[in-house]
């Protein structure tokens, strides 16, 4: 199996300094942010790597594995709340998003044995499936109050017409889903023909059989595929819940014109 | 009557208030809603439709307080018109869909006939309309529910003179046919063209009603100055 030494990695990070000097030599003032960056991944990775070490190990009871799911949910849904701040109730509703779709995701990964249910493939499974939901999450929830807002004379005028708020919100929502889902979707259709996707370039610098590995990748792409939809229309339809009264009026923040 | 407002009040920012709004709305004709900006005009209207709904006081129609009625089934029998027109993406036909799911080509011809506009329309797209093709076929759209009564806040206030005049006679055509109107504006010399019945509204409450022909008899003073065209 391959190996990355601390040594091998600080010869990697001439990598950086290529960037940095870039960024100096075109005047791109983004030496700083190149740097901050670098360095909070390697201090992250570190960090998340010396406790998986420690989870990791064998004997440790599949419970801590469910309850780091939990806490990375908690903190997915702290962060999509504090990243839409517009958007009302995000916070409980990503929530639920979130164990819905880890539920229902996991619930098929393990319980028809895709993957073994084992603290290695629990504890990365979800990490994949909420850290791509969390992006997917906040773009959705941005884009349906951006929409309903900005379009707000057309909404009502569907409501006047007698449209419920969920006839009414439907062609906003639809847009905002497929604007967030897209690249996502697009992602998916050109794997392997321009890019070879990361969980698999590290598979396979780590030893595995090719052919294996596009297993392990193509299952994953899968689960991230379902996951980030369901996430996405769980929090579209919560979202647009909070945007209308129950006598379908329109509720969502009025824009200044 | 049509519509009747009792001791209405609504909070929010101050182009949205009403203050004990009381007075009531013909069903025939065209009544027009004047008063200076931020008078509250608008907000009557979106009540009527129940696109807001009191702080306090009571909304009729037709003798219902609407909150006793289906919100959905109410906004069909009582139509609206809004300022700029909104038509939806989409031709002129899947517009008028909107109004009426079950519409068939003949009766959508019928409907934009009766907004003088011309059959070949049904195929346009609807967001390439000019303003005041547009506004006609929001209002065709609006008829498409078959409704008891339009409502129409300041339709005319994003179209050329032209446009203006067409709407206005069309808001006519509709009045004599048996749908009342009820158009809002604050220019005085379209209050004097269209209007059977004029209510004032002066700082969220209505300062009067009257015929159109006898407009000023019993008035108040900042209701006279209004129809002078002082500002307020």
């Amino acid at each position: 199996m391959n190996q990355v030494g601390w040594d091998a990695l600080a010869v990697s990070t001439l990598l950086v300094f290529i960037a940095v000097a870039l960024s100096w030599w075109r005047n791109l003032g983004l030496a700083r942010s190149i740097l901050w960056a670098a360095t909070r991944a390697l201090v992250q990775l570190t960090a998340i790597g010396l406790l998986l070490q420690i989870i990791l190990n064998p004997g440790v009871s599949i419970w801590w594995g469910w309850l780091w799911v939990a806490i990375m949910i908690l903190i997915a849904a702290i962060t999509i709340r504090w990243r839409t701040p517009n958007v009302p109730g995000t916070f409980g509703l990503s929530l639920a998003a979130l164990t819905g779709t880890a539920a229902l995701t996991l619930g098929v990964l393990f319980g028809l044995g895709v993957f073994p249910l084992d603290l290695r493939s629990l504890i990365s499974l979800s990490g994949l499936m909420i850290g791509n939901s969390m992006a997917v999450s906040v773009l959705v929830g941005r884009r349906i109050v951006d929409e309903l807002s900005d379009k707000r004379d057309e909404v009502e005028a569907r409501l006047a017409l007698g449209a419920s708020s969920a006839q009414a919100a439907q062609p906003y929502l639809r847009s905002s889903l497929r604007t967030a889902l897209i690249p996502q979707i697009e992602t998916t259709k050109v794997v392997g023909l321009i890019a070879l996707p990361g969980a698999m370039t590290g598979l396979i610098l780590a030893g595995v059989d090719p052919l294996d590995a596009v297993r392990v990748q193509t299952a994953v792409m899968y689960l991230v595929l379902g996951s980030v939809t369901t996430t996405a229309t769980i929090l579209a339809l919560g979202i647009r819940r909070q945007l209308f009264s129950a006598d379908h009026r329109l509720t969502a923040p009025r824009r200044e014109s | 009557m049509l519509l009747t407002f009792d001791q209405v009040s609504l909070g929010g920012d101050q182009s949205h208030r009403l203050a004990n709004a009381t007075g009531e709305i013909s069903d025939r004709g065209i009544t027009a809603l004047v008063g200076p900006s931020g008078a509250g005009k608008s907000t009557l209207l979106r009540l009527a439709n129940r696109l807001e709904v009191p702080d306090s006081g009571t909304v009729q129609f037709r003798g219902h307080d609407i909150n006793t009625l289906d919100p959905l089934a109410l906004r069909r029998r009582v139509a609206m018109v809004f300022q700029r027109p909104t038509p939806f993406p989409g031709s002129v036909m899947e517009n008028l869909c909107v109004g009426d799911p079950e519409l068939n080509e003949t009766q959508a011809v019928t409907l934009l006939e009766r907004v003088g506009l011309a059959a070949d329309l049904l195929t346009r797209d609807a967001l390439l309309l000019s303003g005041g093709e547009a506004q006609r076929v929001c209002l065709a759209r609006a008829l498409a529910t078959n409704p008891e009564v339009v409502l129409m806040d300041e339709p005319t206030s994003s179209l050329d003179p032209a446009a203006r005049t067409d709407l206005e006679k069309l808001a006519r055509s509709l009045a004599n046919s048996g749908i009342p109107i009820v158009w809002v504006t604050h220019d005085i010399a379209q209050m004097q063209r269209i209007a059977d019945y004029v209510l004032v509204m002066i700082d969220g409450a209505i300062a009067h009603s009257a015929n159109a022909t006898d407009l000023e008899a019993n008035s108040s003073l900042p209701v006279r100055d209004f129809l002078a065209g002082k500002k307020l």
